[in-house]
């Protein structure tokens, strides 16, 4: 009898808008098990660091979500935000490797190989800043970020998007790799920053290194969960679903609409500059190989499969897709891009929402009817937990 | 006879000039040589429902457009409040307060009826403010407040994509009402709704009129003849006559091109 009195306080006085959701909690501390207690328990620590690598990718989907699952920005050259990041950190661990006493064989000592191959003879202004560790912890995050801005502040000031911006961004990352390639003595070319060693003084390359960095990067990736997550449930995140769906009518609510969308870019450039980072620390070296089309391309497959709408998703897809390269490249190496090609098409035609959409639509609603029917039976409890959102 | 018809209302206008709400003078726009809106003035008082009538690609949606910004102007001037719209951008225009309605609903499927009215609110409206803003009691209150207003009160859990075609007009009524705006643009607000709706519609316009003004783009004469305080009916990109609805209607130029169909 006092149902519609209590439903309309309810609605007025509830926090309708927690940060997280109980099933979205769930999912983080399932997440968060897997990869800092499960994995580390259950692999030996070759196979470890290579999940390891797999996770810094999920740097990049988590931005692809943002980017372009929430705002519809569809960026084909997140490579070169991880490849920024990547190298800012390289070109610190390579300075310190290339100490005058490591070199004294070079003709000019205290300057990194390549260069000196090159004959030279001086370390470019450029390299400077990244003799110190603050500098380059700085410089990781706001290289990226600052190209991110000037990039996207041009095109979207502008009014490009859609395909277009797709396009532009997949030129941006041919561009930087054939910049790289072509600068050999000043970016080490081809073969990439090799060679590294120590972070300030700390040897990068033994085992127990390794284990730490895994957990640094583990602890990193669930805090850009959050960083996300916090985003997402902010009103910014609800105008980024409002830009992707009617553009006009936001900028005609009063809104300057270029500047949320230079944000989400600038944010999926910060997250994926961060896994660049530890990319390069955990794996010992950057190349262009991460930069150029290719890996662009791969890293928003990733997400798709994972589920463009879902931050969880996008890390589960990121280590699926990694995990079944890994194994079916070792054993049919000729196959594995058709394979690839294959999985986004049919993620595309058959589960545009990937994994999470399949669970979300599946075995979500099944749970939650089975999680309901324990919980009928005591009929007191009930009310106070509330309905579970659909 | 129509020359006088034509001229009253704009000497009428001169001599209260400060008075006006909006002021458009001699306003143009040519598309590649065509001119869609070809010189046109009008004067809109505060507190005034002025409807803009007149056959396919008279260029009534352009010049909205014009207003709020979509589509800059050839030449000519739009002053609200004193102040010239033609160089502000879209949201600096949105925020001196003016609002606009789009002819097709133009609403955010994915997001609830209450997250639609949330964005809406005139609050937070720079990248750092919608990253804090909170939702708080008087945000609440608002939206609660506007969806009543707009028959949609029990309807705010809901996902915007499910609404009915008349309800989503109504809801996006109810996001420029919320930014509480002096001058409100409807593009045809009653297409393809029920009768049932529109009279529900004509009821809303007229209860939220208070306080403000508004221009309507509208082909419905019954509803026209309902609400009209004055008629501006637009031919070829110009000014055809201007009055009240029995003026208008009586007038021979606009019986020839328009009613008379």
């Amino acid at each position: 009898m006092t149902n519609p009195v209590q439903a309309l306080t309810k609605s007025v006085t509830v926090n309708d808008n927690p940060f997280m959701k109980p099933m979205e909690w769930l999912s983080l501390l399932l997440l968060a098990a897997v990869i800092l207690v499960v994995l580390p328990l259950a692999l030996d620590g070759f196979r470890l660091n290579l999940v390891g690598k797999y996770l810094t990718y999920a740097f990049v989907a988590l931005g692809l979500v943002i980017c372009w699952g929430y705002a519809g920005i569809l960026s084909l050259g997140q490579g070169v935000f991880f490849g920024l990041g990547g190298y800012c950190m390289a070109m610190y661990l390579k300075l310190e490797a290339s100490s005058v006493e490591n070199t004294k064989i070079q003709s000019t000592p205290g300057i990194p190989d390549f260069m000196d191959w090159n004959q030279i003879t001086a370390l470019p202004w450029f390299w400077q800043p990244f003799k110190s560790l603050p500098l380059t912890l700085l410089l990781v995050v706001a290289v990226p970020v600052l190209f991110a801005l000037l990039i996207s502040f041009a095109m979207f000031k502008r009014r490009v998007g859609g395909t277009y911006f797709a396009i532009i961004t997949q030129a941006i990352a041919a561009i930087l790799t054939i910049l790289i390639v072509g600068q050999q003595g000043y970016t080490g070319g081809i073969n990439g920053i090799t060679d590294l060693r120590t972070l300030h003084g700390w040897d990068i390359r033994t085992n127990h290194a390794k284990t730490v960095l895994y957990f640094v990067n583990g602890g990193l990736l669930v805090a850009c969960i959050l960083a996300a997550q916090y985003v997402k449930r902010s009103k910014l995140g609800r105008i980024l679903v409002a830009l992707r769906d009617k553009e006009d009518r936001v900028r005609f609510s009063g809104y300057s609409v270029a500047g949320f969308k230079v944000f989400a870019f600038c944010l999926a450039a910060a997250f994926a500059a961060v896994g660049g980072a530890m990319f390069t620390l955990q794996v010992g070296f950057m190349s262009p190989s991460f930069v150029g089309i290719v890996p662009s391309i791969e890293m928003v497959i990733y997400t798709a499969v994972g589920g463009r709408l879902s931050l969880f998703g996008a890390v589960w897809g990121t280590l699926l897709v990694n995990w079944a390269k890994t194994t079916f490249s070792e054993s049919f190496p000729e196959l594995w891009l058709f394979g690839l090609g294959a999985l986004f098409i049919g993620v595309v035609l058959a589960f545009p929402n990937g994994l999470a959409g399949l669970w979300r639509e599946r075995i979500e609603p099944r749970l939650t009817r089975r999680v309901k029917a324990l919980r009928a039976p005591p009929p007191a409890i009930a009310p106070p937990h509330g309905a579970p959102a659909a | 006879m129509n020359a006088a018809l034509l001229a009253s209302p704009v000497i009428g206008a001169a001599s209260a000039a400060p008075d006006y709400l909006l002021a458009v003078e001699a306003l143009t726009v040519s598309f590649d040589g065509f001119k869609a809106v070809n010189d046109v003035s009008f004067y809109v008082d505060p507190d005034e429902i002025r409807v803009i009538i007149g056959p396919n690609g008279a260029g009534k949606t352009t010049v909205l457009d014009l207003i709020c910004g979509r589509t800059r102007a050839s030449a000519g001037s739009i002053r609200y409040k004193g102040q010239e719209l033609t160089r502000l951008s879209e949201s600096a225009i949105v925020q001196a307060g003016v609002g606009r309605k789009f002819q097709t609903p133009s609403i955010y499927d994915d997001l609830t009826v209450f997250e639609n009215l949330e964005i809406s609110y005139p609050r937070g409206r720079s990248v750092l403010g919608a990253l804090t803003f909170r939702r708080d009691a008087a945000v609440r209150e608002r939206i609660h407040e506007i969806a009543e207003t707009i028959f949609l009160k029990d309807h705010l859990a809901e996902r915007a994509e499910f609404l009915s075609h008349g309800q989503k007009q109504w809801l996006e009524i109810g996001m420029l009402l919320i930014q509480d705006p002096e001058l409100l643009m409807l593009d045809e607000p009653v297409a393809g709704m029920s009768v049932g709706e529109r009279v529900k519609t004509a009821e809303l316009l007229n209860q939220i009129i208070r306080g403000r003004s508004v221009l309507v783009i509208e082909h419905d004469m019954k509803f026209v003849e309902d609400i009209a305080h004055r008629v501006t009916v637009l031919h070829q990109g110009r000014v055809l006559s201007e009055g009240s609805m029995e003026r208008v209607k009586n007038d021979p130029k606009v019986i020839e091109v328009y009613l008379g169909h």
